[in-house]
């Protein structure tokens, strides 16, 4: 099967963001790491290349720095990269998001598209899907496991409250993958050296502009969210913030 | 296309009921047509949908659509999109409300991209500015909020988040609206997908949802051998421990000690959080706890917004602290 994988670079989970001055968006001066989902969806991709054969190709659009996500997979094992750079990437609504990968790969025969189940930047879950419709494709998502079953695959798919559901789809498809489905690999030394001989091809936002159209969604202003709840902070060294948080529980919680 | 003044909310059911976060949904629309001036339907879809047609119907709406066809019985992204496309593009509404829940993630943004119109995902509340319709929504895993607007003509899509709106503040109305039956036309063949029954794995031994104080160990437990010192705590405590996603997938504790929107929820007297950052994933299977104690070494985590007491600090310090503490308060009591 030939898969493609759409990788993110996304700020690092532990990284203390801040608003840039016009309050518009983060200020960008922090450490990045692919979004986690996408880390399992093309764990997802180089399995099934492992079981049926194939190829795994990843993409992503975004800034120059966001390369460095493409070299991790290549070093994990995908067989060539696209990059979509540019900084007009950045702002995108998912639909543009969407077209523009699209534009990018459309002459390509990719049997399967995968994509993470949401970003942990926007979050908006909707790029994935989209992409399906752009194409066409059939899609599902929130994925588990995958099964190559005939001429289409069988797929583990979750559903909320500890519900899961199997189902049977046609190839091509889109799927956009969960978190924890496998155990991620490591990238090795030798696939760290083999990944610098592996092809990268960039595309500018000039390629795809035409495909993209205009955005259909805009953020106004990014701000930090008001607090819902009167909250009392507790300080000071572990055995007097012990003794505090006993108080509250014995005579505020009512719980000892 | 010119959109009549309508919101137009599409519930969820399964067998018959409708969820929680529907009649949330159908909060969230009442309060946003009181500021515009619109007025507020329903969709209700499915292979039989009169029963769930005529509970929406108690709410104050202008109208419940009941849109059934035998395709509809089970959900499948085709399906939904081939009978709510020529739906919506023959009532034209100003904005189609939806809950965010994962049926309608999996074809709510494909629906509104068929007819080239933008969707919000995931909204937390609304605003109504000199005539312009924005909605807020999380960024960045909770750490910040952005107001978005559309551009371009509506209709417009927005999702809305569960637990943002009250589902005891639908109005109800005068009397029951009026309740129309559209028989969707769809191709079996355009059913590219063929779903199964859902399932449930877990053995579900533990139910979390008794528990009178739970701790729940998050990413910062940092390694397997420090859920131990949890266990201790919770056994002090006299309580159960649970602990968020990445826990579970990692295998440290079984997958139904898990809290969260895929896992169990809660609403102990007392959820203490160790090292959870607050994921909206995981706040929604807890925040119901009479009160929240978070344990938190950044500041800024979401968690902190939601909780009672709020410890910023390194769990790995003050757990042990807290275990000899509540064993001291034990022995006098
Ligand atoms: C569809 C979907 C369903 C999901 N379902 C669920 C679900 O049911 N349940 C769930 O929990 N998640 C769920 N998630 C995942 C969710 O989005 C988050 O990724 C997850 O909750 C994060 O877990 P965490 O808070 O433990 O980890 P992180 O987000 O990595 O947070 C770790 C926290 O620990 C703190 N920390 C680190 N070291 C220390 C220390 N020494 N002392 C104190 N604090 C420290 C850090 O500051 C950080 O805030 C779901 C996601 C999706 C998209």
């Amino acid at each position: 099967m030939k898969i493609l994988v759409c990788i993110k670079q996304v700020p690092q989970k532990d990284a203390p963001l801040k608003l840039n001055e016009s309050g518009s968006w983060i200020r960008e001066d922090v450490s990045y790491e692919v979004n986690e989902p996408d880390a399992y969806a093309l764990e997802e991709a180089l399995r099934q290349k492992e079981k049926n054969g194939g190829e795994v190709v990843v993409v992503t659009a975004g800034p120059a720095r966001a390369q460095q996500v493409l070299r991790e997979a290549l070093a994990k094992g995908a067989d060539r990269a696209i990059h979509l750079e540019g900084d007009e990437f950045v702002r995108l609504d998912p639909a543009s998001t969407a077209k523009a990968i699209a534009a990018a790969v459309k002459s390509e025969n990719f049997d399967l598209i995968f994509t993470g189940l949401q970003s942990d930047d926007y979050g908006y879950a909707q790029t994935g899907v989209l992409l399906a419709e752009v194409l066409g494709w059939p899609h599902s998502t929130i994925i588990l496991h995958i099964a190559k079953e005939g001429d289409g695959l069988k797929l583990k798919r979750e559903l909320e409250s500890g519900y899961f559901q199997d189902m049977e789809m046609p190839l091509p498809a889109v799927l956009t993958i969960q978190s924890g489905g496998n155990k991620l690999r490591y990238a090795t030394l030798m696939g760290i050296k083999q990944a610098k001989n592996k092809p990268m091809t960039k595309l500018g936002w000039a390629d795809v502009a035409s495909a993209v159209g205009k955005n259909g969604l805009k953020i106004e202003r990014l701000y930090i969210p008001v607090k819902q709840k009167r909250t009392e902070t507790i300080d000071g060294p572990p055995a007097e913030v012990a003794r505090k948080l006993v108080d509250k529980m014995r005579n505020e919680m009512r719980i000892l | 296309m010119s959109a009549r003044g309508v919101i137009l909310v599409i519930t969820e059911q399964r067998e018959g009921k409708l969820n929680r976060v529907s009649y949330e949904t159908i909060t969230a629309a009442q309060k946003i047509a009181a500021e515009t001036g619109w007025s507020v339907e329903a969709v209700v879809m499915g292979a039989q949908v009169s029963v769930a047609a005529g509970e929406i119907a108690a709410k104050k709406l202008e109208k419940v659509y009941q849109i059934h066809s035998p395709a509809l019985g089970q959900y499948t992204a085709d399906g939904y999109i081939a009978a709510l496309k020529p739906f919506l593009a023959e009532k034209l509404p100003s904005l189609v409300l939806f809950p965010h829940t994962y049926q309608v993630r999996d074809f709510a943004p494909k629906l509104a991209l068929a007819l080239d119109r933008p969707l919000i995902s995931d909204a937390v509340s609304y605003k109504y500015e000199s005539g312009k319709l924005l909605f807020t929504r999380q960024m960045f895993q909770g750490k910040f909020v952005a107001d978005v607007s559309f551009s371009g003509e509506p209709p417009y899509f927005a999702t809305v988040q569960a637990g943002s709106f009250r589902a005891d503040q639908a109005e109800n109305g005068p009397a029951p609206a009026p309740i129309e039956t559209v028989h969707a036309i769809i191709e079996n063949s355009s059913i590219r997908v063929k779903p199964h029954e859902m399932y449930k794995e877990a053995k579900q031994a533990v139910d979390l949802t008794q528990a009178e104080i739970i701790v729940s160990v998050g990413r910062g437990i940092k390694e397997q051998k420090n859920i131990e010192m949890a266990a201790k705590l919770a056994e002090a405590l006299g309580g159960e421990l649970a602990a968020s996603r990445p826990i579970c997938d990692a295998g440290w504790l079984p997958i139904e000690r898990q809290i969260g929107s895929s896992g169990q929820t809660v609403s102990p007297k007392l959820y203490l959080a160790l090292g959870i950052s607050g994921a909206i994933q995981h706040l929604v299977g807890m925040k119901g706890s009479r009160s929240v104690i978070a344990v938190n070494k950044d500041p800024e985590a979401p968690i902190f917004d939601i909780a009672d007491v709020a410890v910023v600090g390194n769990l790995l310090e003050i757990v042990p602290a807290l275990i000899e503490e509540v064993k001291k308060a034990k022995a006098e009591a």
